[in-house]
């Protein structure tokens, strides 16, 4: 079935250029210093613009306190797949080189206000944060670390959905990692699952949605299906809010939208009254 | 529908039947040539769908007279309770599930409900669940936990329904929950790709314990068109795709993805369901005769290894 699929339209907003960044959703064009100063939010419109997975690190962490593990995990091509543009294992050394990341997801550990947690933060610019059999890797084990430690872990999302080039290996990642979730379930440990710009397909599908408390920002997508493949099925057009993080508010599948600058403070809040419970349970 | 390769084998398949016709009307003997010409059939059928591409495979798989779970339901099951409805919105028809009793094996069971008419498939959405459907099967694959009862399911979709109500209902959430469900279901679970495995829509029912597929099954992260048009810019590459995702049963247990193929007859299911339907019971009785001895702590523990090991990738 037809993941969420990368047009043209829907690549990052930033324009790399000098002293300038044009903002996608209102065109403002804003110096680069004061998109950065403002965490990539538009000042202007108030648009989220997308993150690196090591802008999104320091945006929720204490300085200093990750670690990262499992940082050596990269694709290796298992189907050996080529398509009309070339072959992925080639494409694999041309995003690492050009990302400087190893696979679509960081993963370790953390403070979050001094509290500890473990963390998968994705990063759309490796393969659109595809879900590689890395990606599922990394996850699961960042979540069996929070299992034998005891820890919260959150996951930020940024995904087109499956990684079609390892085939079936990548459509089994969604069964691998909701089972590391099923785990810390089972143990009454807190997931948070924060579903940024864009989170589709099989990420969608698996992980993210799955948190005890699943978060957004302002206009994010959150998809199952592409928009194009919906209006052919269905032939009509689709509403205009369709899909985004205020329309999952609306229709019950998102706790909170919260403002970029606001997220640490309240996941750290959300994170006290899990603690709160733990130390009255005990 | 006849399928470009199969031409041959349906040419001496007539050719059979004419002589049968022949032998019968006019009192004549003409078992040596039958026989001879059935031999041929066989040696060609077996020589033709062993050597399928991936994309034949796939067409085999959607073939309109394929078996599907109602035929494999009255052919190998008894006293099927079908159990409706999520207990939310609605009953969907595209997936069911229910009370079945296998042999010795008194389970539950659930699977998509593709149809062969177009009335039934209209009715059915072709087996494309909704959130509902996918809420369903939670909702049985709890009972089945409740009462102790082992799971088998049947995938047969080519995705869960891409619509707009899908969307707002939570297809997303609904797959998820399913996953992460199944991963920890304290009673067997058995899976049999029978047709198409159609992505999340696939596996959102397919967290086994042992996962089967048939010889001509296929089992996919993404539709071939659907990949030939983003990574081709062009579904005409649909062939190649199918080639390059490795998608059929073959490759899927080299990869370790499945466990076991199980033998459909020379020439696809859609020639001999009777036979297609012998071979599934047979395999379903003997991995749950393995898979009922374990204790709950085994079985939990080596469905999350089986699934933790799933991937390959460079550290
Ligand atoms: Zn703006």
């Amino acid at each position: 079935m037809p993941w969420f699929s990368r047009s043209k339209d829907k690549m990052p907003a930033e324009k790399k250029e000098d002293i300038w960044v044009r903002c996608s959703a209102c065109n403002a064009h804003v110096y680069k210093e004061e998109w950065f100063a403002n965490l990539s939010v538009c000042p202007k419109c108030g648009y989220h613009g997308r993150l690196t997975c090591d802008q999104r690190l320091e945006l929720l962490l204490d300085p200093g306190s990750f670690t990262e593990l499992n940082a050596s995990i990269c694709p290796n091509d298992p189907l050996n797949f080529v398509d009309g543009k070339g072959r992925y294992a080639e494409k694999i050394s041309a995003t690492i080189e050009e990302t400087g990341l190893r696979e679509s997801v960081k993963t370790g550990y953390g403070k979050i206000n001094a509290m500890p947690v473990a963390v998968a933060v994705m990063d759309f610019r490796f393969f659109g944060g595809s879900l590689g059999s890395g990606t599922g890797e990394k996850i699961l084990r960042a979540a069996n670390y929070a299992y034998d430690f005891d820890l919260p872990y959150i996951i930020v999302s940024a995904s087109g959905g499956a990684r079609m080039q390892e085939g079936m290996y990548s459509l089994m990642q969604m069964a691998k990692t909701c089972a590391g979730i099923a785990r810390l379930n089972e143990k009454k440990l807190p997931y948070i699952s924060v579903l940024t710009d864009p989170t589709a397909g099989g990420v969608s599908a698996s992980y993210a949605m799955m948190g005890d408390v699943n978060m957004s920002e302002p206009g994010a997508l959150i998809a199952f299906a592409g928009r194009r493949v919906i209006e052919q099925t269905i032939k009509q057009k689709l509403p205009k809010n369709f899909q985004t993080a205020e329309y999952l508010l609306e229709h019950g599948f998102l706790d909170l939208i919260v403002l970029r600058h606001e997220m640490k403070d309240r996941i750290h809040q959300i994170l006290t009254y899990y603690r709160a419970g733990r130390t009255f349970r005990n | 529908m006849d399928l470009e390769f199969e031409k041959t084998i349906i040419d001496i398949e007539s050719k059979i039947a004419e002589l049968q016709k022949l032998s019968a009307e006019n009192k004549l003997d003409l078992s040596v040539q039958i026989r001879e010409l059935k031999k041929r059939a066989q040696a060609y059928k077996e020589r033709v769908y062993d050597g399928l591409t991936a994309w034949q495979r796939l067409q085999v798989a959607r073939h309109p007279q394929r078996p599907v779970l109602q035929d494999f339901i009255s052919m190998m099951f008894s006293g099927f309770v079908e159990l409706h409805g999520d207990r939310g919105i609605a009953d969907d028809r595209a997936l069911i599930g229910g009370f079945a009793t296998l042999g010795d094996y008194r389970v539950v069971l659930v699977g998509h409900n593709k149809g062969k008419t177009a009335e039934e498939n209209a009715e059915r959405n072709f087996g494309m669940a909704k959130p509902e459907g996918y809420r369903k099967a939670l909702r049985l694959f709890k009972l089945a936990e409740k009462w102790n009862l082992p799971i088998i399911t049947f995938i047969d979709t080519a995705g869960a329904y891409p619509g707009l109500e899908a969307e707002e209902r939570g297809q997303a959430e609904a797959i998820a929950h399913n996953l992460t469900e199944m991963a920890r279901i304290q009673v067997p679970i058995v899976t049999l790709v029978s047709g198409e495995g159609g992505s999340g829509g696939a596996i959102g029912i397919g967290v086994g314990d042992v996962v089967l597929m048939l010889t001509n099954a296929v089992y996919s992260v993404i539709s071939p068109e659907g990949c030939a048009s983003i990574l081709w810019r062009d579904a005409e590459h649909a062939p190649e795709a199918a080639e390059a995702l490795k998608i059929t049963a073959k490759s899927l247990l080299e990869m370790g993805v499945i466990d076991e193929i199980v033998t459909e007859p020379a020439g696809g299911a859609h020639r001999d369901p009777t036979q297609t339907a012998e071979e599934v019971r047979k395999a379903l009785q003997k991995h749950l005769a393995v898979l009922c001895a374990k204790s709950v702590p085994v079985l939990l523990e080596e469905r999350f290894r089986k699934y933790s090991g799933m991937g390959r990738f460079d550290s």
